[in-house]
């Protein structure tokens, strides 16, 4: 795929994360005063060695090389196989150029379809993390504060046991209960509540719901992670000193959590904006998510350089919004990672 | 005048645990009152379900007269500080001296002023921007306790508070939480294991043990007129003779124990043939020289503190006897091993029911 003045780069790249690795190490920052054994002093220079070489090859293999590989491959043009590194196989815009006009040249109609499908992803992943955090607060609080230690492992075998059943069978559970005859529909049609079947797939909901439920673990477990660590007798010394429940979830276990927050609710949306499953098997007939249509990119068209295009959109878009929330939330990304 | 705080019959049970048992007592307005025990003596107990942390299992606790069962500690005339403070570390110190008030609704520019007056009152005036983790120990002990005055408490509860500081500024905060309570004049009730904290401030204390009661009294009763072994053996340092009552004559007893036959106050008018156990201080006992009690054995151990040295003496029967001596002994201290003898007066050793 690589011109072939790419090849000695390639080759390079993994001296070179070596090498970085290996000054990382030698050169860690250490606190003013504080006489610690280095990196190799600490470990054993063979284990230290397996150390560097492990995670510069993790790093670059895992990590950098395929998203750099994606990246290049988004500003080709689709070519047949034949004409690939020929003379029409230069740098192009053109993939990006389809994402906003529909077409790989002309300007004259924007592209409202995948444009619109675009941000409604972003906005109902944002809507699923909010929910999220809604939903998942109250039972991360109770199991980090209230909870004894016997109730908090029972209620975490709970959470953690239906995510032994796998990702697309959990989605088709959801498509079954929300159908027009599912059990939620039959509920409310025998409770009298409503007439009609409500269409939950039609209207997204199911989608939103199996969205949810499908990263609820990740919300749970940075919230209950930061909220634990809240020291009760903060709790107490806030309603000792007069405070009603609201007062202390929004000035003292909030604040406090918000790194915590902050994680669940980037992962979740991240998680959202990217999952492929949920929306495939949850989607209505007329629901528009990015991530079947960056699919149907790849392996409808096959056209792999406008997948790449597409998938790096919603990349750079994600990235830039948790960077967003992080800048709001005066958070560093290191805190988050706590 | 109704008390301060009125406890009637209280018994707090944690399961098949009894904390507190049938405790009754009453605090006086304006009082320095400890609780006073050894950890696991329910005295945390009786401080929560004052607060309002803990309900009773059956019992009343009123407050200026008021009955308390029920109301929630964010409903209570009670400020409560915690053993670890728990100040909360993302405000400054003055968002968190004002935080009760925030809570109450109080306009800025009143909370602001009397923020103002509390950094006066605990010496802090110019570190109200400060954040709690640039404070020193005491500084954040003084935020602490400002911050539970700032909401007008009529009892302020004190859980150990001086546990975490060092021995110097424990006794320094000793002074400073005195000279607070006289100052605002409202009812403080302390909680302490520490009994030279208790004796240095309390107006009353009351010695507990087991969830229950031993003893209420101004310090000097206390530390002066036992009157239970419990409350002679913890509070302050002790030595405990225990045998059975020998003979009565008068005020006085002679109690056979295992050095001999003893002589000592029968405060408790405990009858010929009883468990007992004399208690003579440490500081009444008098070395080298001869009196109404005499004890023999070999010297054990001489701590020498400056002003005081412990002599601890092994008796025949293996047990330790201490002498503390004031000032510089006359004579040199007796070598490990070489005998030595200790005299006590019968009217300053206390025989109680063992």
């Amino acid at each position: 795929m690589l011109s072939s003045t790419g090849h000695p780069f390639i080759f390079l790249l993994p001296v070179l994360a070596f090498v970085i690795f290996w000054v990382m190490a030698k050169f860690e920052p250490k606190p003013v005063g504080v006489t610690k054994k280095s990196f190799f002093e600490r470990n054993g220079t063979p284990v230290a060695i397996y150390l560097i070489v492990a995670v510069a090859f993790w790093a670059l293999f895992m990590i950098v090389l395929p998203q750099l590989f994606m990246v290049e491959m988004s500003f080709r043009p689709k070519l047949p196989p034949v004409e690939m590194g020929g003379p029409k196989d230069l740098y192009t815009f053109e993939n990006y150029h389809y994402f906003i006009y529909g077409s790989t040249t002309s300007s004259d109609a924007i592209n409202w379809v995948h444009i619109k499908a675009f941000f409604l992803t972003i906005l109902a992943s944002l809507l699923v993390a909010l929910f999220n955090f809604a939903l998942c607060y109250p039972l991360a609080y109770y199991m980090a504060q209230a909870a004894r230690p016997a109730r908090v492992r029972f209620l975490l075998l709970l959470l953690i046991a239906p995510y032994w059943v796998n990702e697309i069978l959990r989605a088709f559970a959801f498509r079954i209960i929300f159908s027009s005859g599912g059990l939620i529909n039959k509920m409310l049609l025998g409770a009298g509540f409503v007439d009609q079947p409500i269409d939950f797939i039609g209207n997204d909901i199911a989608l939103y719901a199996g969205l949810g439920y499908a990263y609820m673990l990740m919300m749970i477990f940075s919230l209950y992670n930061a909220i634990e660590t809240l020291d009760h007798a903060q709790i107490e010394a806030a309603r000792d000193l007069g405070a009603p429940w609201w007062h202390i979830h929004s000035f003292i276990v909030i604040p406090f959590a918000k790194p915590g927050i902050a994680s669940g609710c980037t992962l979740v949306f991240m998680l959202s904006a990217g999952s492929l499953a949920a929306p495939l098997v949850l989607g209505g007939p007329r629901s528009l998510w990015f991530t079947p249509i960056l699919y149907d990119r790849f392996f409808q068209a096959f056209n792999w350089p406008q997948g790449a295009a597409y998938a790096f959109i919603l990349l750079l878009a994600c990235v830039s919004f948790v960077l967003l929330v992080l800048r709001l939330g005066r958070l560093s990304l290191g805190e988050i990672a706590k | 005048m109704t008390a301060a705080v009125e406890i009637d019959h209280l018994t707090v049970q944690f399961g098949l645990f009894t904390a507190v048992k049938d405790v009754s007592l009453q605090i006086r307005q304006g009082e320095f009152f400890s609780f006073l025990g050894p950890s696991g003596c329910g005295k945390t107990t009786i401080l929560r379900t004052i607060s309002g942390f803990q309900e009773p299992t059956q019992g009343v606790v009123r407050i200026g007269g008021q009955d308390m069962n029920g109301i929630g500690p964010n409903q209570r005339p009670t400020a409560l500080i915690f053993q670890n403070l728990a100040l909360f570390p993302l405000m400054t110190v003055a968002e968190n001296i004002g935080y009760g008030l925030r809570v109450r609704g109080v306009p800025k520019a009143e909370r602001d002023r009397k923020v103002d007056e509390l950094l006066n009152l605990i010496a802090l005036s110019d570190q109200g921007n400060k954040k709690i983790e640039e404070l020193s120990g005491g500084q954040k002990q003084r935020v602490a306790i400002a911050r539970a005055l700032a909401v007008e408490p009529k009892v302020l509860l004190l859980d150990e508070p001086l546990s975490a500081l060092d021995l110097k500024l424990r006794q320094h905060m000793r002074n400073e939480l005195r000279a607070i309570q006289r100052r605002v004049g409202i009812t403080f009730i302390y909680i302490t294991h520490d009994q030279g904290e208790a004796l240095t401030m309390s107006d009353r204390i009351a010695v507990m043990n087991r969830g229950k009661i031993e003893q209420i009294g101004n310090g000097r009763d206390v530390y002066e007129h036992p009157q239970t072994s419990f409350v002679a053996s913890f509070v302050g340092e002790n030595n405990g003779f225990s045998g059975t009552i020998a003979k009565v004559s008068g005020d006085q007893a002679e109690i056979e124990t295992s050095v001999g036959r003893l002589t000592g106050l029968n405060k408790k008018s405990l009858a010929v043939g009883a468990r007992a156990t004399l208690f003579v201080r440490p500081e009444l006992v008098r070395f080298g020289a001869q009196g109404e009690n005499n004890l023999a054995g070999s010297a054990a151990d001489a701590a020498y503190e400056g002003m005081t040295t412990h002599l601890t003496m092994k008796a025949p029967d293996g047990s330790s006897v201490v002498a503390t001596l004031t000032g510089t002994p006359a004579r040199e201290f007796p070598s490990e091993g070489s005998p030595v003898s200790f005299a006590f007066s019968t009217s300053d050793a206390i025989i109680l029911p063992a």
